[in-house]
């Protein structure tokens, strides 16, 4: 019963909600390009629906492909870093400038250096800038983050390097690298998305494009419409990602 | 011949003296209680004998190889991603023992503190004092010849820890490793040592020197008897003495 009550409040909550906006549109006859009814971006959601699949399966592409380059290159630094402190040094602040630079300021250079005829190209690589941080920080933070005590017990039993890396450093990294993963896979999502209002769409149009489309011809409906799947699709992801969070720390903890 | 031995070492960390000057010399199957205050250095006398931290001052023998010293630290200190048979094979397999042999060993080193049946759990699916005993197992796998133990029991409830006491003392029987026991509790350290060091406040020094009567291990009913409430006053005495002296 209580597992009910917990689904019906929020549901019940949100029709309210948009019934009131209904209600309030129709009668303060607000025009529908400031702000449409529910009732016609249901109308457009269900006009879309194809078109709307189609960009968010791209958009979800190009952010995958970004987390995937990402991954490897922020995970691959991490553990450079922490095999050699003066790489650690040196990538430290480049990490950092890469981090607090916006991407949108530098969609322009990326999309010269990928080519005119290429966003797609451009719009991956920006999105993977934007993923790579939080990958390269937990991935360095979980590299340093075995216990003290184990560690000398590593000196101990005179482990070499080799050992030290693989049977202790890394497993004990694997929670920080499974939450690197989570929370850049939903910066990725923004990452694409920015990106492709920056670089523009190419052959595949993602959900930026649709709502800059409907906003050049002010069907505000159809706005929300892939405003509604942008937000639908991240918080996808984002779920996807813990669960996999969840399932690999269950592995790793045993329970 | 000793099987380790700390020669007016002094250990100091940032300009604070922490230990020393300290001497200790352990021989072959005793069992010393370091016993002191907080941070009177007993755990660095500790990491000065297993050779993970060297004096800046003094001097450090060992008579046991590398290999043939195990720590206990005062958590159990478990891989939380490996089984209890794989945290136990551990200090084999990183000294080159093939895995097989190295997961016999373990399982028997597991045997030995009661843990037969629990081989495949993680250490999140052991109880606090279960948890210690694999720590135990993993020591005592290499059969050492140096044991040293830092508050092992100090998380743990009466109960657990007395039973654990009774078990390292018979785990200590089967190969007598000279044994160096770190605690706060006077009690425990009567209990389980043959000689009890008191400690004054840091930088830790020697304040008394004590040997505890009836051999090892404990006869039943021995914390009931007047010699050991009798070596309890004296080693309580001698710290409260040190703790008035700072």
């Amino acid at each position: 019963m209580k597992r009910i009550a917990d689904i019906l409040a929020p549901v019940a909550l949100i029709l309210a909600l948009l019934a009131i906006w209904e209600i309030a549109v129709r009668a303060l006859a607000v025009p529908s390009y400031v702000l449409p009814p529910p009732s016609a971006v249901a109308e457009a959601l269900a006009g879309d629906w194809k078109s709307l699949i189609a960009s968010a399966w791209n958009t979800l592409a190009m952010a995958l492909q970004a987390l995937i380059v990402a991954s490897l290159l922020a995970q691959l630094a991490a553990l450079g870093a922490a095999l050699s402190p003066a790489l650690h040094r040196a990538l430290r602040p480049l990490a950092v400038v890469l981090q607090v630079t916006p991407v949108i300021a530098i969609a322009p250079l990326v999309n010269i250096w990928a080519g005119i005829d290429h966003p797609e190209r451009a719009i991956v690589a920006l999105a993977a800038v934007v993923a790579f941080f939080p990958i390269f920080s937990g991935a360095v933070t979980g590299l340093r983050s075995a216990d003290p005590d184990l560690e000398r017990l590593f000196d101990l039993y005179g482990a070499n390097r080799r050992q030290r890396l693989l049977r202790l450093r890394l497993p004990s990294a694997l929670p920080f690298l499974l939450e690197g993963q989570k929370v850049a896979a939903g910066l990725a999502i923004v990452g694409a998305v920015v990106a492709e209002f920056v670089a523009g769409s190419g052959s595949a149009q993602g959900l930026a494009w649709r709502i800059l489309d409907a906003s050049h011809r002010l069907q505000t409906a159809r706005m929300l419409a892939a405003l509604l799947a942008l937000g639908l699709l991240g918080a996808a992801l984002y779920a996807l990602f813990e669960a996999l969070e969840r399932a690999g720390l269950k592995w790793w903890r045993g329970r | 011949m000793s099987v380790a031995e700390l020669i007016d070492v002094e250990v100091a960390y940032g300009g604070r003296g922490a230990l020393g000057p300290f001497s200790l010399a352990l021989a072959a199957g005793e069992i010393v209680a370091l016993v002191g205050p907080s941070g009177c250095g007993k755990s660095t006398a500790l990491r000065l004998l297993a050779g993970l931290e060297a004096p800046q001052k003094g001097q450090v023998r060992r008579g046991a190889r590398p290999g043939e010293t195990a720590v206990v630290f005062q958590s159990p200190t478990l891989a939380p991603w490996l089984t209890a048979r794989s945290n136990v094979a551990l200090p084999l397999e990183l000294s080159g023992v093939s895995k097989r042999d190295a997961r016999e060993r373990a399982d028997a080193a597991l045997a030995r503190v009661g843990l037969s049946g629990r081989e495949a759990a993680r250490p999140a699916q052991l109880s606090g004092g279960m948890a210690m005993r694999v720590s135990l197992a993993r020591a005592l796998v290499t059969s050492p010849r140096l044991l040293l133990l830092d508050e092992p029991f100090a998380a743990l409830d009466e109960i657990t820890r007395r039973a654990l006491a009774d078990d390292v003392l018979a785990l200590w029987r089967e190969t007598g490793p000279a044994t160096v026991f770190v605690t706060h509790s006077v009690e425990e350290a009567v209990y389980m040592a043959s000689r009890v060091v008191v400690m004054s406040p840091g930088p830790g020094r020697i304040l008394a020197e004590l040997a505890t009567p009836q051999s090892l291990p404990r006869p039943p009913g021995f914390r009931t008897t007047p010699q050991f409430r009798e070596t309890v006053e004296q080693v309580s005495a001698a710290l409260a003495q040190g703790m008035a002296a700072a």
